[in-house]
């Protein structure tokens, strides 16, 4: 019965234009209604100075600040207001929600923001079917996974235009998707209409320094407990930064094989082997932190139900890394086929889940911190009496 | 044997814990609540009332100790001893780094608390975190915790503690700190204190607590019971205006409605009944509790119309709107030609002139009692909102006497063994009205005094060695 008044309700207000708030969405606005009453927790992070400049929550405010939040834990454990008081405040919970709804919301094409919802089958089937593809090339190109003569280098298995042809265009779609996505959640939210280098500048640094994991007095965040601790912001550096230089070790042998005509395997001390070894193993330490963290995570911080999805995000990053670091042991032995069939494979599900899996988080929360540092060197348009 | 219980949760109880602890004395602490509720009031505060002759981090300019003795002069009409409050004064300007080591992190001020950036230094997080940072540290440094553990009542003998009993355990220490908080969550005295009316309404029936559920006040009573020196009137309390729809407890700072200067405030005879607009809100809201309780039924209604909204502070739960005034008095449940009458004389009465409600402006009522004297405009300009209002307490002053060191007295003589801070004796300093943040500075000022003396007594050899011969006759 009541499902069926507040279809009506929502059919109603579709009709007259109003925007219909979601379940996650209205509970959003509901907890921030009673946090812009206390602002207890404005040094924390940048969620609640944004919160202050306004005094309804709508749909795209609520998408912003959802995105905004780093589900640092600092506001829950400090919260008057958090469960089991009846007003049951847990922020970090209801804006996790929401940034999942968010990510769904603006998925494109429109109909693949399903695979948000069941994250952890998408990743499964993503890495199962990345895996099968590879052997099942590595099989059909060299009919063996194992025999095959040790000299061999890796393009003599997958021939470079071969992997270039089946990456590219995946991790271009993926650039693709992602960015037509976050067009539209910036849209959506305009403060102002251009960004200041100054905004700009802002933002890239606390994106880069993840600014809001250091709980505000820059002694860190919460993890398992009231307790604060650097660890969360230092492993994301290392999975972050080491994703990067994997990333940029790529780049680096893509220029030397089409500029200079210089063909993988490199070796030390080669830039891209270099580049590759140092993020390949920050890249695992990083990932093994967080997923430990993870493990530890204080039962009511964020959304129990995305779990799937941030351990398998990491798995893949950690298995990206293990597999990689694990070719460059075994070149020379049998095992390099099968090993390498196996890090393609992990390697393309990754990039093949990018656009539909937790790697949209740095997106949209970095389009909401500069939409933050653009907002916040506007006026505000209230005036709160303080006297 | 535990050299130092204290008894109490919040801040009092932690500084006075952390401090016995630090000067090397065994500690207990017993706290009444789960340890999802610790902290008693202290987790809804948000600041320090701080003495500072020059900017100090969070804290602007300068707030000599003589004007943060006049403002307490001022806001409690005398009622205070000026050499117990200057303690208080002058220890709030050097608290902050010991609270810091302890891993209380300061923030500056809030949006919309500008009046107090020169004088308050903001929790970052509020008091909760303050709390929560006092736990870990007590954790750290050995203090023994105990949860959901209320004292009933104490053995105490010729003025000299023994004992404390939690249900039917004995706990014996050699010394003890009284920090339980105040009677203020205690319906059935909150109910004897206040009496009945002139109507036959007993009006703390209609008051909501604003802080803890688990401010009973036993000890209180029972030291009252057991002869100890008490100060303050169980009937003044810190009552401020809150919105009707706050829960019984906990509700904390966010029930506050804080429209009243710039609308007009009617009782349920729809009557206006004080000047809305007689000073600035932060130096007004604590006396409508008060005006509130005195009201029928104790209820009162804050009505405003669209010039107000994105004014004031947002209030928790949004407010009642109407489209036309008779709408609102109807939604309010109010007699609407009464309602008319009240807000067509008053809008006829404004003579309005620059509005400006960041000064004492010139927009006043002529004509009318009672007037409105700043920021009176008329209220027809929909949509009108209209926010109904209980008086919500927030603590009570009745406490026990105490010297310097904190001391619990007997007939005027200082108990040796047994000591009090925080809202249990707030009243020697505080004994009628309220300024921001100066509960917690009582608080750190006498749980710190308590909890040093306390571990002094229990580690002074005349005192072991007292407590040592008794055991061994005891044994």
């Amino acid at each position: 019965m009541t499902t069926l008044l507040a279809l009506t309700r929502d059919a109603r207000a579709l009709a007259n234009g109003e925007t219909v708030l979601s379940a996650p969405e209205t509970e959003v606005a509901r907890q921030l209604q009673i946090c812009n009453a206390c602002r207890y927790c404005e040094g924390f992070c940048a969620v609640f100075p944004a919160m202050t400049r306004r005094l309804e929550f709508g749909k795209a405010d609520i998408h912003y600040l959802a995105n905004l939040c780093h589900n640092c834990g600092a506001c829950l454990h400090a919260c008057q207001y958090a469960p089991p008081h009846e007003f049951a405040v847990n922020v970090p919970e209801s804006m996790a929600r929401v940034r999942l709804q968010t990510y769904a919301d603006y998925a494109w094409p429109p109909a693949l923001g399903q695979l948000y919802q069941r994250n952890g089958l998408t990743l499964s089937l993503a890495v199962a079917g990345a895996l099968a593809l590879f052997l099942m090339l590595t099989l059909w190109l060299k009919d063996n996974l194992f025999r095959v003569p040790l000299e061999i280098n890796f393009y003599t298995i997958f021939p470079h235009n071969l992997l270039v042809g089946l990456f590219a265009p995946v991790f271009l779609y993926a650039v693709l998707a992602l960015g037509l996505g976050v067009r539209r959640f910036w849209r959506e939210v305009t403060p102002g209409t251009g960004a200041p280098g100054a905004a700009v500048g802002e933002a890239v640094h606390d994106v880069l320094r993840l600014k809001y994991l250091d709980g505000g007095h820059g002694e860190g965040c919460n993890n398992a407990d009231d307790g604060w601790t650097l660890w969360r912001r230092r492993f994301h550096h290392a999975t972050f930064y080491g994703f990067l230089l994997c990333f940029a070790a790529t780049s680096v042998a893509t220029l030397y094989h089409y500029l200079a005509g210089w063909v993988a395997p490199y070796d030390l001390p080669s830039l891209p082997k270099l580049l590759g070894a140092v993020g390949g193993l920050s890249l695992l330490v990083g990932t093994a932190g967080l997923f430990w963290l993870n493990l530890h995570r204080h039962p009511q911080h964020g959304d129990a139900a995305q779990k799937p999805m941030d351990r398998g995000f990491i798995a893949l990053l950690f298995f990206t890394s293990l597999s990689g670091l694990a070719l460059w042991w075994a070149r020379g032995t049998a095992v390099m086929p099968a090993l390498l069939a196996a890090h393609l494979g992990v390697v393309m599900a990754l990039f093949l889940t990018l656009p539909y899996g937790k790697f949209a988080h740095g997106i949209f929360r970095s389009a909401a911190m500069l939409k933050w540092a653009i907002e916040k060197r506007l006026p505000s348009k209230l005036k709160l009496g303080d006297e | 044997m535990i050299d130092v219980l204290v008894i109490g949760g919040g801040n009092a109880a932690l500084c006075a814990a952390l401090m016995a602890r630090e000067a090397g004395a065994s500690v207990l602490l017993l706290e009444a609540a789960p340890r999802e509720w610790r902290g008693g009031n202290s987790g809804h505060t948000r600041n320090l009332r701080c003495m500072h002759d020059a900017p100090q981090d969070v804290l602007m300019d300068a707030y000599p100790e003589e004007e943060f003795w006049q403002d307490l002069l001022k806001v409690t009409g005398g009622q205070t001893n000026e050499h117990l409050a200057r303690l208080v004064i002058r220890a709030s300007s050097t608290c902050r780094d010991w609270m810091r080591q302890h891993g209380v992190r300061f923030q500056p001020p809030l949006s919309g608390t500008l009046s107090l950036s020169r004088t308050n230094a903001f929790f970052m997080g509020g008091g909760k975190a303050l709390v929560n940072a006092y736990y870990r540290s007590a954790e750290k440094l050995g203090v023994q915790i105990r949860y959901e553990s209320p004292v009933d009542r104490l053995d105490i003998q010729d003025g000299h503690f023994k004992a404390a009993y939690v249900g039917g355990e004995r706990i014996e220490a050699r010394t003890c700190v009284l920090a339980a908080g105040g009677f203020e969550s205690n319906r059935e005295w909150l109910r004897e204190a206040w009496g009945q009316n002139a109507d036959g309404e007993w009006p703390a029936d209609n008051f909501l607590i604003r802080g803890t559920r688990f401010n009973q006040g036993t000890l209180i009573r029972h030291m009252t019971e057991q002869g100890a020196d008490m100060i303050g009137d169980p009937t003044q309390s810190h009552c401020v205006a809150i919105d009707a729809r706050a829960p019984l407890y906990d509700g904390g700072i966010v029930t506050r409605i804080d429209c009243v200067s710039l609308g007009v405030v009617v009782n349920k005879k729809a009557q206006r009944f004080y000047d809305e607009g007689e000073d600035f809100w932060p130096k007004r809201y604590a006396i409508w509790g008060r005006l509130v309780a005195q009201q029928p039924g104790q209820m009162a209604y804050s009505i405003i119309d669209a010039k107000a909204v994105g004014r004031f502070m947002p209030p928790v739960f949004p407010g009642v709107k109407a489209d036309s005034l008779p709408e609102l008095a109807r939604k309010l449940g109010l007699d609407e030609a009464a309602f008319m009458q009240t807000l067509n004389g008053y809008n006829a009465a404004c003579r309005v002139g620059t509005f400006d409600h960041t000064a004492l402006d010139d927009c006043h009522t002529e004509g009318i009692t009672p007037a409105k004297t700043h920021w009176a405009r008329p209220i027809d300009t929909a949509p009108f909102y209209g926010y109904a209002l209980k008086p919500g307490i927030t603590f009570t002053y009745l406490g026990l006497k105490v010297n310097e060191q904190a001391a619990v007295h007997f007939g005027g003589r200082p108990s040796d063994n047994l000591f009090v801070a925080g809202e249990m004796m707030a009243g020697n300093v505080l004994g009628k009205g309220y300024t921001a943040g100066v509960g917690m500075s009582i608080g750190t000022a006498f749980g710190r005094i308590a909890g040093t003396q306390a571990a002094k007594a229990a580690l002074t050899p005349a005192l072991s060695q007292r407590e040592r011969e008794q055991e061994g006759e005891v044994a």
